[in-house]
């Protein structure tokens, strides 16, 4: 492994492929234009088609046949690693992901099991417009035998920093299929440390099950009772944390800001627990508001909380298509200022 | 016994299981949906007959006679289609969704292409010398992810045989309405070798398979093989909108038992026939006294 420690989202992303592959011998990358010197549209595969050649295989423009492909290979006792280059192509890898992958260890009477992990990067505000900067990670959630993960950006106590420990998780100790969740501008953002979180009280909540997929708890440290629970993961939880700190020193309103990293199957109790300290509930995501992450969130915490939960609302993209103009996609996709307005708007 | 009888039982298992099972379907002890390999026999026992225990072999919706011409048992099957927990998968698959040991089959069309070339790769990636023998329809043909696949195959070498099985319909759709140009042609365009038979003569599919399987595991290269074959049988349980005159001359011209039990004497035909009757009657009932399922 690189002795260099991961600066940002996509450094770490990036060593935490280059550790599994070099742990594993049974991890193979398959994707688009993932070879070096370009090394990926994004450059999360940098390096890794250089110093493992044969596992590193180009694919042509088949998501839909290359992620079959490795649910074949999985099956078969290899660890194989899509990348979809656009989380939009995602539409592409439905059926194999919903008919065949997720579906292979139940209906095969839990004789086999699907180690493949499918990453890909969602999301707008680069310009890039209608087709490439979409957040449809909604499509897959709720899938029986699919596991959806997005990183969060903070170092917290691991060398790969929490990205590519998530991510390397997911490819060398899961032995199911998930769907893997990046962000565009995500990738640039610096890994938190904790000097840079020291206003906060940083609380990681580890889930039961083979690898740490943990639900994060951030609330200011030495403030008065939080009256509001953000919820948000991925990108927008990063500005979820912007607009609770300027609100925070602003306004004196105070929130805590719940993260967690499995989106899919829903383990919800550590986001129960601050909603019934704080009985408001904001759910925070990129993607469109019907049947998005957020409805099933405010569901879940009805359900569990009943009249503790006294105020819910989602914030989400605009029900448009995401414009290449780049007033046009702030307009459409939530930011910061549209955090704060909502918040207020809610205590 | 000789080869001939040998084949012979096999493809008379297969016969005797689907004929009983559409018999039995009405009575109510089988659940959901079937679609039997009536006529297509041959093609089952041919090509699996040639294959090594470490082989893998995918099949797809119309799996049964792959299921039992690669070894598996009629008694699971029967408990399969029955529901029941001691089925080869428990009762969750039911009739299109079978694993057993190297067997896997799926009810999508043209994903499992995907998942049987993902599989060869593998085999390839393991340095062992197991390849993968992927059967297909014509209907199957129309689905866009066949494509991409044979792309990728031919391009990474995969040691795979893809078995085709043109039965020239796809449930009521004649192959006329859905496929356009040449079917041998959709493989040699990725330079898949490809081999033709127009038959469903086991004595004709055997040797061809054996030589193909043979190529496969010894260059670690694709290669196809249709087959012209014929559905003797309904799609699933009664739809078939063929005439009864086509399925008259299909039933006299292209029955596979009927030909190859025409080199066996009479009297030999029949004990097998009897013999292969009373087996899978009594795998019926064993799966009918099995615990759980039923209706």
């Amino acid at each position: 492994m690189s002795s260099k420690s991961p600066v940002t989202v996509l450094d770490s992303l990036n060593l935490g492929l280059h550790q599994a592959m070099e742990d594993d011998p049974r991890v193979i990358l398959l994707g688009e234009d993932i070879l070096d010197p370009y090394g990926g549209s994004f450059k999360v595969t940098r390096g890794l088609s250089s110093q493992f050649p044969k596992r590193v295989l180009t694919t042509p423009i088949s998501e839909a046949g290359i992620t079959g492909i490795a649910g074949g290979m999985a099956l078969r006792g290899m660890h194989p690693v899509v990348e979809i280059m656009f989380g939009d192509f995602s539409t592409l890898i439905t059926d194999q992901v919903i008919n065949h992958l997720s579906k292979f260890q139940a209906m095969y009477h839990d004789q086999v099991t699907v180690p493949v992990v499918i990453r890909t990067p969602m999301g707008g505000r680069r310009g890039y417009g209608p087709t490439h900067s979409q957040t449809l990670e909604k499509l897959f959630l709720g899938v029986p035998g699919l596991t959806v993960l997005a990183p969060f950006n903070i170092k917290s106590n691991e060398a790969l920093g929490i990205p590519g420990k998530l991510l390397y998780d997911a490819i060398t100790v899961l032995d199911f299929p998930v769907f893997f969740v990046e962000n565009k501008r995500q990738y640039l953002l610096k890994l938190l440390s904790s000097t840079d979180l020291q206003e906060y009280e940083v609380s990681e909540i580890e889930t039961a099950g083979k690898a740490s997929l943990p639900f994060y708890k951030l609330a200011l440290r030495a403030a008065p009772k939080a009256q509001i629970t953000l919820a948000a993961y991925g990108y927008m939880a990063h500005l979820t944390l912007e607009a609770a700190i300027r609100l925070a020193y602003d306004e004196e309103i105070f929130c805590e800001v719940l993260v967690p990293t499995q989106l899919s199957p829903f383990e919800l109790a550590p986001l129960f627990d601050s909603v019934k300290r704080t009985s408001r509930l904001l759910s925070i995501e990129e993607g469109t508001l019907s049947l998005g992450w957020g409805a099933e969130v405010l569901a879940r915490t009805a359900e569990a909380l009943g009249p503790n939960l006294k105020v819910a609302r989602r914030l989400t993209a605009t029900g448009t298509v995401v414009p290449a103009a780049p007033t046009q996609e702030a307009d459409c996709l939530p930011g910061v200022e549209d955090i704060i307005v909502r918040i207020r708007e809610m205590v | 016994m000789d080869r001939n009888m040998r084949l012979y039982q096999q493809l008379y298992t297969i016969r005797y299981f689907e004929t009983l099972l559409l018999e039995k379907f009405s009575t109510g002890v089988f659940h959901g949906t079937t679609h039997t390999s009536l006529g297509q026999e041959a093609n089952a026992v041919g090509v699996l007959s040639q294959i090594n225990e470490d082989d893998v072999v995918v099949s797809n919706h119309r799996c049964h006679g792959h299921f039992l011409a690669y070894g598996g048992d009629p008694l699971a099957l029967f408990a399969e289609l029955m529901g029941k927990p001691g089925g080869v998968c428990g009762g969750v698959g039911g009739s299109q969704h079978l694993h057993w040991r190297n067997f896997y089959s799926s009810g999508v069309q043209g994903g499992t292409v995907a998942m049987a070339a993902g599989m060869a790769l593998a085999e390839k990636f393991s340095d062992k010398d197991a390849i993968v023998v992927d059967f297909m329809g014509d209907g199957t043909l129309g689905e866009g992810i066949v494509y991409e696949c044979l792309n990728m195959i031919a391009l990474w070498d995969i040691p795979i045989l893809i078995v085709l099985e043109n039965n020239h319909i796809a449930q009521t759709t004649p192959s006329h309405l859905a496929i356009a140009g040449s079917i041998p042609q959709r493989f040699e365009a990725f330079n898949i070798p490809t081999t033709h038979l127009d038959t469903s003569n086991i004595l004709e599919i055997l040797p061809a398979a054996s030589r193909l399987i043979n190529k496969v595991r010894s260059e670690q290269s694709p290669q196809a093989l249709i087959i012209e074959t014929a559905r003797l049988g309904t799609h699933s349980k009664g739809d078939d909108t063929r005439t009864s005159e086509m399925l008259t001359r299909l039933w006299q011209t292209q029955d596979p038992i009927a030909i190859h039990g025409a080199r066996l004497p009479e009297q030999d035909r029949d004990a097998v026939k009897n013999k292969v009757k009373e087996n899978i009657q009594s795998a019926f009932m064993k799966a009918l006294e099995m615990e759980g399922g039923g209706s």
